[in-house]
């Protein structure tokens, strides 16, 4: 069999097994928790979430050695396709999955990759990102949560605030970003910790955001515990750690992620062939310039994933999340406009209260991850080589 | 889907690339455009003759490389980055594979091999902006009789052959080969854009032998646009490489320009702004190799990514065109710098081969109306 060919057989490996899985009791999760929709049916999605991993289908493209299916890139992206084009929910497993369970795969000790790897894997254990604080979002090194080591227990004890932190109160871990060399200032005296959420030190509040739902939230540290075997790397190498752990952010995902983009798009025409919008030839060509970039954001994609080095892929590379999130962004607006006033009457019409939320959550897009103005700079300055922004002082 | 490039077409890339930096100098394209008509012969010399360009896309049967889209767009970018003086579009992108799809055996066997070793110089008897067939063809006892006018035709004036798609009374297409001083009425016409020379055609009753029609019995105009999509492919290319020409003399510009006790380049609403442009650029840029990617295996969504990838890249080489003037200040209003030249190409391709309002008309039947929905 050629490698197209058993391509072609794994797609359709995947497909049955989703048409099999996601009906009866998890059919009412298809289409739902994603961004802007993220805290929807948490309990029958932890469960979704051990359905999957009875089906090996968690983690898919983590090494054999982890119990994994060690799929390749190929694979993986085929994967994420049919899991969106089958309306597959929300992960509440993305964040152990994509960042966590790379992360100690490259830097854990085996004890830790022993501890955390098989909750991941399981559907059973769902992991918080712990870095923005309230002084610290673009200036990442800016973090003031205090680590401090207890000499008795050999626990590191916690004290200050995280802030933004998505589905922490849904989650059971979070990993958190903290200082614990007393007056080290930027990047430097920085550790890397595991820590469990629910624990007397920890309190979660949800914020509530701009399209009325609550998907992230405040954690306030009081004297919370991390025991010594839960630092990843030693204390001081945090900020390494963090970077090393934002570059699996940019993965694979992004290609189911733009099925997803895909099926909105299609949402967006389906509702202005029927509203008559379609007729508008403002609106058509808005449409097509959408197409066109959906389609141009593909490719960036594919060619992203075969990993080219030269200096020209790497500074396109660069560029991909400000492109796809400015694309979304404007799809957000397109979808409305495309709606007209209807699109602003909030009724329970499914398909307007989707792309109502998309409205919403786009706004998102270009600030989460890095925001545009801070991945302009990162364009300039490293891809383009311009001078750097100037810190100021204190 | 394989986007990365081999390591012929790297170097391919890298040799075209070394000799239009040694050559095709901003000075060399000075003289071309303004002294020369747009053309540099001496440019277009090296490049067919000892650089091979114009087999790149010959079939090796016909002693051509036998190379695809892919290798088309990086040759064509090339070009546009230095906006070189020489009809490589119309010659490569346009006239070759009209001949390859549509000549007979015959005239394949007769003309490629020649167009491989890079003898002609082509242009296409189109109108740039609106490529539809414009010249009547009737039989005659000896051959054809060819009639009708072209307005504008790109690289007509250093052209040494032209290929005149025509239609007969019954409706099909046939494709001819003329020398341009077979009778054929050639009008010179001025356009801003200084690198790319322009003519008009007229056909008063033009005899021309049997031997002179190139293809069998006819086509269909489905078939002439399926022809004619390596040359709007190219056409991408070009703009995106002038894009890449224009922003990179733009960032050596700001780079050296000092006000307020700092380089311009330190400002960040320059950075930003230059970061931007590379976005738009990876995003045309990478339709473009993925279209080239489908046009080599006849992927069924070709026509919409081509026109969707005509409108990123005019788009761009707008953009990057305009920013670099604005960022140039005042010497960038000057005709002593070069920004004015990309300027100048990046409104002259926005209406070659169709606009981008058409191609979007385009893309909207088929995503709102058609089966891409
Ligand atoms: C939906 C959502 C989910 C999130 N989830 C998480 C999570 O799970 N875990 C987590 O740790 N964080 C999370 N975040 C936080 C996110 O990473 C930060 O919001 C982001 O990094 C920006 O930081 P900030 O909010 O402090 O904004 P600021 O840094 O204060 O930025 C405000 C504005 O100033 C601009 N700005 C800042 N610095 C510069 C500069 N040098 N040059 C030019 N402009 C500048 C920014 O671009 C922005 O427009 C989430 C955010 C959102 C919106």
């Amino acid at each position: 069999m050629s490698a197209v060919q058993s391509l072609e057989e794994f797609r359709r490996q995947v497909a049955a097994w989703m048409a099999e899985h996601l009906t009866g009791r998890f059919a009412e999760l298809k289409h739902r928790g994603h961004a802007g929709d993220g805290d929807a049916l948490p309990d029958l999605r932890r469960e979704w979430e051990q359905e999957l991993a009875a089906g090996r289908w968690t983690c898919p493209g983590w090494p054999q050695e982890y119990g994994c299916r060690g799929l390749s890139v190929a694979e993986q992206v085929v994967f994420q396709e049919e899991y969106a084009r089958a309306g597959g929910p929300g992960r509440l497993g993305h964040i152990g999955e994509g960042l966590v369970g790379p992360t100690l795969i490259a830097f854990g000790t085996e004890e830790q990759k022993k501890r955390f790897l098989p909750g991941i894997r399981e559907g059973r254990e769902f992991w918080a990102q712990g870095y923005s604080e309230p002084d610290a979002g673009s200036d990442l090194g800016n973090i003031k949560t205090r680590a401090r080591l207890d000499p008795e227990t050999g626990d590191w004890i916690v004290t200050g605030q995280k802030v933004w932190t998505s589905l922490a109160h849904l989650s059971d871990w979070i990993f958190v970003l903290a200082r614990c060399e007393e007056g080290s200032v930027g990047p430097k005296g920085l550790i890397f910790l595991l820590m469990p959420l629910k624990q007397p030190g920890i309190e979660i509040h949800p914020i509530r955001q701009i399209g009325g739902g609550a998907e992230f939230n405040s954690v306030f540290f009081d004297g919370a515990r991390a025991s010594a075997d839960c630092v990843v790397g030693q204390p001081g190498d945090g900020w390494k750690i963090a970077m090393t752990l934002l570059s699996f952010e940019r993965g694979i995902s992004t290609l189911g992620q733009q099925l997803g983009f895909t099926q909105e798009l299609a949402t967006i025409v389906e509702i202005a062939r029927e509203n008559g919008a379609a007729q508008n030839p403002a609106i058509r060509a808005r449409l097509a310039r959408a197409w066109a970039g959906l389609r141009a954001m593909r490719y960036m994609a594919i060619r992203s994933l075969e990993g080219g080095t030269s200096a020209e892929e790497e500074l396109e590379r660069l560029g991909y999340k400000y492109h796809w999130s400015n694309w979304h962004r404007d799809l957000g607006k397109l979808g409305m406009d495309v709606m007209g006033f209807d699109g602003v009457i909030i009724n329970d019409d499914h398909r307007r209260e989707q792309l109502r939320q998309m409205f919403f959550f786009t706004r998102s897009d270009t600030v989460y991850g890095g925001t545009n103005e801070i991945q302009l700079n990162i364009i300039a300055e490293r891809g383009l080589g311009m001078p750097k922004e100037p810190r100021g002082k204190a | 889907m394989d986007l990365n490039f081999s390591e012929d077409q790297r170097s391919l890339r890298d040799e075209v690339r070394r000799l239009l930096n040694d050559q095709a100098s901003s000075a060399a394209m000075r003289e071309a455009a303004e002294k020369n008509g747009g053309f540099d012969a001496s440019l277009w010399d090296m490049a067919a003759a000892e650089l091979g360009f114009c087999a790149t896309n010959v079939p090796e049967a016909f002693d051509g490389l036998g190379l695809g889209a892919m290798e088309l767009a990086l040759l064509l970018e090339e070009c546009g980055r230095r906006l070189a003086c020489i009809p490589a579009w119309s010659t490569i992108a346009v006239g070759t594979p009209l001949i390859v799809s549509l000549g007979s055996e015959g005239a394949k066997s007769r003309l490629l091999p020649e167009i491989a070793a890079g003898s002609y110089r082509i242009a296409v008897a189109l109108p740039i902006d609106n490529p539809q067939v414009a010249v009547r063809a009737q039989q005659s006892a000896d051959g054809y009789v060819l009639d009708g006018a072209v307005s504008l035709v790109a690289d007509l004036p250093s052209a040494t052959l032209v290929l005149v798609p025509a239609r007969f009374e019954d409706g099909k297409l046939g494709l001819f080969a003329v020398a341009p001083d077979d009778g054929l009425k050639i009008g010179s016409v001025q356009t801003i854009d200084l690198t790319r020379p322009f003519g008009a055609l007229k056909f008063e009753g033009v005899r021309v032998g049997a031997d002179a029609r190139l293809d069998d019995a006819g086509f269909s105009e489905e078939a002439l646009a399926q022809a004619l999509l390596p040359g709007r492919l190219g056409l991408a290319a070009e703009q995106i490489g002038a894009a890449q020409g224009c922003l990179d003399l733009t960032l050596e510009y700001i780079s050296g320009r000092v006000q307020f006790g700092r380089t311009i380049a330190s400002f960040q609403a320059i950075k930003h702004r230059c970061a931007a442009m590379v976005v738009d650029l990876a995003e045309a840029r990478s339709l473009l190799y993925g279209a080239a990617a489908n046009l080599n295996i006849g992927a069924s969504e070709i026509e919409m990514e081509i026109d969707a990838l005509g409108v990123l890249a005019a788009d761009v080489l707008w953009k990057v065109a305009e920013e670099s003037i604005q960022l140039h200040g005042g010497v960038g209003n000057t005709w002593e710098y070069d920004p004015h030249f990309y300027f100048r190409k990046a409104q002259a391709t926005a209406f070659m081969m169709g606009s981008s309002d058409e191609r979007l008309a385009r893309i909207a039947a088929q995503v709102i109306d058609g089966a891409a929905a």
